[in-house]
């Protein structure tokens, strides 16, 4: 495969047309904003977190196919996992990203590989799963139940 | 011959940068544009036999230092048909220079006065202004744009009024590429007394500028987008409109005396050139402004003009790119987007396709608000461009629409 054909997999492609999981969760128990300040990506991550498991993660917003691709792979990786699992799934593709880390494990998200050899775009697979980490961090905010 | 069978060639093949890396189609002009080898030899030499401090020493290299730095201001003073050679101040670019322009104001700007911008401008000249209005109380009117990209003069003939104390506009968009008709933007401000700042920066490589015939108080460039080297730039302004202006950076260099309880500032252009200035840099501006002076106006122009109407017409050729700046005047810059593919993308592919462009906001993201778009793709052209470069960047666009069919 080309450097090209690499980044951009048909699997890459087909989740940029039709992203899974695309929109708000509901109720947001836990929400954040990834930003990438110098192409204006932007986009909203949404959670509902019931017992410390994803019962529903959504996101929404714009940005490239790295970008939405990596947005909706994530979202259906994590939905499911409890929290402490997700944030280990999180690092280990981060490390899969950065550090030339081992894709075992890791599913159709080892797909997003192609942009370790486009330094410029790592951050585009790693905005939403930022704005993840971020909304976790938040500590999340009490469900309504009105 | 510019222009050989309908292919334009490149103007220059003397530098360094486009012969090392042939095959490669570099069109991020608008960002920064590549050394020309004599700024880069000047440089080396300067720095290798030459180089000493300006102003202060009584030793033979710090003079000569100072008079090659002295040159250069004769020099630019020249090339933009300044009336005072102490009306050029060096400053590290243009975002310095509308810094200085803007908080050296300050001091003058009262609560409800109007600083008076347009949708195109750059971040460089909406923060600062943004900052000195959030400080006095002035308030910030926006000259709005029309469907084609050209300011909207007709608003702006009803809009400025006795309480405009300043029009601060770019000459050239670096995202429309439009040319700005400054003369008209200086005839209405006079009429309310209002002062003109022009951000220059993507001018100055593309279009002759003449300071007096503009008519305006103040011109502001950077050395990078002209040939030259990066960390120098220019604040040409009136020495009147100078004289009123606080200074910006305050330290060594530009002052007259300094006891523990206060300081005197020494005169123009000293006193709004604070810190040791840029030596190296300000010494290698020298050949830029030498050898646009020597390629010529008409011929930079001409291949401009050829290479932006030829890049037009095959982009337009090709299907689902919408280029965004469709005014009759403007240099060699094309924004634009390709359907249903972000420009991120676009800008990777292109890059694996040699070729080199602009993708994002470009500092211009309340232009981008207006264009209704997060980010465009952008492709500006330089001396050493030819139709060699539109060849590549069409078949690098057709390897984009293959990717995304």
């Amino acid at each position: 495969m080309s450097r090209l054909e690499q980044l951009y997999q048909q699997l890459i492609l087909d989740h940029h047309k039709a992203p899974h999981h695309f929109g708000e969760a509901d109720p947001v128990t836990h929400d954040a904003v990834g930003n990438n300040p110098l192409c204006g990506d932007m986009y909203r991550v949404t959670l509902t977190v019931v017992d410390d498991r994803l019962i529903q993660v959504k996101f929404s917003g714009t940005g490239c196919a790295i970008s939405k691709a990596s947005g909706s792979l994530m979202a259906v990786a994590l939905t499911g996992l409890t929290v402490a699992e997700a944030l280990a799934l999180k690092n280990r593709f981060l490390e899969f990203l950065n550090a030339d880390g081992d894709p075992d494990g890791l599913g159709k998200l080892a797909a997003l590989g192609g942009v370790r050899q486009f330094p410029a775009r790592v951050k585009c697979a790693t905005l939403v799963w930022r704005a993840f980490e971020a909304a976790i961090e938040s500590g999340g905010h009490p469900v309504s139940t009105e | 011959m510019l222009n050989e069978g309908g292919r334009t060639q490149a103007l220059s093949t003397d530098f360094p940068w486009v012969t090392a890396n042939h095959g490669y189609s570099y069109l991020d002009n608008g960002a920064t544009t590549q050394k020309h080898h004599a700024v880069i030899d000047r440089i080396t030499a300067f720095l290798s036999a030459e180089y000493a401090t300006v102003h202060r020493g009584v030793y033979r290299h710090s003079m000569a230092a100072t008079e090659a730095c002295e040159q250069v201001r004769h020099a630019f003073q020249t090339f933009i048909n300044a009336p005072h050679a102490h009306e050029v101040i060096f400053t590290t670019g243009t975002t310095m220079g509308l810094n200085t322009a803007a908080f050296g104001m300050a001091n003058q700007l009262k609560s409800g006065d109007e600083i008076v911008l347009t949708e195109m401008e750059h971040h460089a000249n909406w923060v600062p202004w943004q900052q000195v209005a959030q400080r006095t109380g002035a308030v910030i009117k926006v000259v709005p744009i029309t469907p084609v990209g050209e300011l909207d003069y007709e608003w702006m003939a009803t809009h400025l009024t006795e309480r405009t104390a300043v029009v601060s506009v770019m000459h050239v968009s670096n995202v429309l590429g439009t040319i700005n008709d400054i003369p008209r933007i200086v005839a209405m401000a006079r009429q309310v007394g209002a002062k003109v700042v022009v951000d220059g920066a993507q001018a100055i490589a593309h279009i002759p500028v003449d300071v007096q015939a503009l008519g305006v108080d103040a011109y502001v460039v950077s050395g990078h987008k002209m040939y030259g080297p990066t960390g120098v730039g220019v604040l040409w302004g009136k020495t009147d409109w100078l004289s009123t202006l606080s200074p910006f950076v305050y330290g060594g260099d530009m002052i007259e005396t300094v006891t523990v309880t206060g300081s005197t500032f020494c005169g123009l252009p000293g006193r709004l050139e604070g810190g040791t200035p840029p030596i190296a840099e300000i010494v290698g501006l020298g050949p830029a402004i030498g050898f646009l002076q020597g390629v010529g106006w008409p011929r930079i122009m001409a291949h401009d003009e050829a290479l932006r109407l030829e890049a037009t017409t095959r982009l337009k050729g090709l299907d689902g790119i919408s280029i965004y700046g469709e005014s009759s005047t403007k240099t060699g810059v094309i924004s634009f987007g390709v359907a249903g593919v972000h420009p991120h993308d676009v800008g990777s592919i292109l890059d694996e396709c040699q070729v080199a462009v602009r993708v994002g906001h470009h500092c211009a993201q309340p232009l981008m608000t207006v264009l209704g778009v997060p980010a465009t793709v952008r492709a500006s052209f330089g001396v050493y461009n030819s139709s060699q470069d539109i060849d590549r960047l069409v078949a690098g666009l057709e390897q984009v629409m293959a990717v995304f069919r």
